[in-house]
């Protein structure tokens, strides 16, 4: 839990210090970035299975680009 | 951590932020129903999942999600120390997402439900736009109650908590490219091990050479797992992805993920193309033969905690029609996704083969086909 902690002190800090920036890609330069096809996991009910269907089957879990939740896989 | 400190960073976290130049984004309005099919090493899953989300086009998005899985189970596990069997899960998950600003908060709750096994789960996040709104920080903690019981056995009640802490940060590195950086840390504390299975220890008294006792996992399990990812959009209207995930936990399981996408649309077609590799080392109180009854405090012969490898080949198949809107509907997509995933056990030993003495079967490998099918409309 100490992990935790330093990572939040350090999003503070970091919060703190950016309000300055400069956005360096305008509104207008973000077609591509908006294109469906840019996305971790477009289709949020095949990604959720595609998750348990591993987390099932793993040791490992957690940090994917989709949260689970009740598993019910000891 | 302490809990009370936990909401008092996040406050904090909130205050410092930026006014805001453009407001985030709530989910889209849409409903997706899936078919979903797998079968592998002695196992088939399937049944549907439907997922749909509404919003009041202002601050509020809620979804609901309800999905049955149908299994008909003979896997190893089943076959060497058991019989197979038939069960269902369900598993019911509704959630709200309030935009306010540059954040959105999100609360959800879910609940999967077996004859054997119960989890409610809780999850509250917050996400906030900053810096131009080139950048997303994420924040999210959930809290679980399992109930874990046992068919035939109606005396047999245990519990298992779960917390969970997320962070998760998006970034736009240029005007194509994205990356995405996420640490999730979990907790478990309970009866953490299946209630069926069973390891094996070497006694010369049996005919076989090994008898089987009831595996017994410690009651406390915390992991930690970091992941970055990056979204490439290419000179040509296509997309490139890549991750890689590094795990590790208090049972000493160390796990590295890496997966590998590429996205193409042409025309009303969308392909997208994956490859996973993912391998782990086993809990260091994991083993397949265990020396005598008894040989330690703690002992697992699950294959989901030995050392193994496994490999995941991928394709995908989307159709768009109705673009230009049709009825209510503003678009929609037909789906199909296929994946082959392998397996490959380096100290989990194939028992069914008894040609051999205990400890020197062959290792252990299957392949599982995985299908998906379903339906997207947006409205």
């Amino acid at each position: 839990m100490k992990h935790f902690r330093y990572v939040l002190l350090l999003l503070v800090s970091v919060l703190l210090t950016a309000c300055s920036i400069e956005p360096w890609v305008k509104p207008y330069e973000r077609a591509n970035l908006a294109d469906p096809i840019m996305s971790f996991s477009r289709d949020p009910v095949s990604a959720s299975y595609v998750h348990h269907v591993q987390e099932v089957r793993e040791g490992a879990r957690g940090a994917g680009s989709v949260s689970g939740g009740g598993c019910g896989c000891n | 951590m302490h809990f009370r400190s936990f909401w008092s960073l996040l406050v904090l976290s909130a205050a410092v932020l930026c006014a805001p130049l453009r407001a985030a984004v709530l989910p889209e309005d849409r409903a997706d129903a899936l078919y979903h099919r797998y079968d592998g090493g002695g196992v088939e899953v399937d049944g549907p999942s439907i997922l749909v989300r509404k919003g009041n086009d202002k601050s509020l998005s809620a979804f609901a999600n309800y999905n049955r899985d149908s299994v008909t189970s003979a896997s190893i596990d089943v076959v060497t120390q058991g019989s197979p069997y038939d069960e269902q899960r369900t598993q019911y998950s509704v959630g709200l997402d309030y935009l306010r600003g540059k954040s959105i908060m999100n609360l959800s709750y879910t609940n999967s439900d077996e004859s054997d096994y119960s989890a409610d789960t809780v999850s509250f996040g917050v996400s906030m736009d900053m810096f131009g709104d080139l950048t997303n920080v994420s924040m999210g903690f959930s809290r679980g109650w399992d109930d874990v019981e046992r068919n035939g056995d109606p005396d047999f009640e245990e519990e298992v908590d779960r917390k969970t802490y997320r962070v998760g940060l998006s970034q736009v590195l240029t005007k194509n490219s994205l990356l995405g950086i996420a640490w999730e840390t979990i907790s478990d504390e309970g009866f953490l091990n299946n209630p069926y299975r069973s390891v094996r220890y070497l006694d010369p008294g049996s005919g076989i050479g090994y008898s089987f006792q009831p595996e017994r996992y410690p009651n406390t399990r915390n992991s930690n797992a970091l992941a970055v990812r990056a979204l490439y959009y290419l000179p040509f209207r296509a997309a490139t992805r890549a991750e890689y995930r590094y795990f590790t936990d208090s049972w000493n399981i160390d796990a590295h993920t890496a997966e590998a996408g590429y996205t193409h649309p042409f025309g009303h077609w969308i392909i997208d193309l994956k490859f996973r590799y993912y391998t782990q080392t086993s809990a260091d109180f994991y083993s397949d033969l265990y020396p005598f009854r008894d040989a330690q405090n703690f002992l697992a012969r699950d294959k989901e905690l030995s050392s193994f490898d496994s490999y995941t080949a991928g394709v995908g198949l989307s159709y768009e029609f109705a673009r230009g809107g049709w009825g209510f509907i503003d678009k929609g997509s037909l789906n199909f996704a296929y994946d082959y995933i392998y397996f490959d056990y380096d100290d989990y030993r194939d028992i069914r083969d008894t040609s051999q003495p205990p400890g020197q079967e062959d290792p252990y490998s299957f392949s599982a086909d995985v299908f998906q099918l379903y339906l997207s409309i947006w409205y």
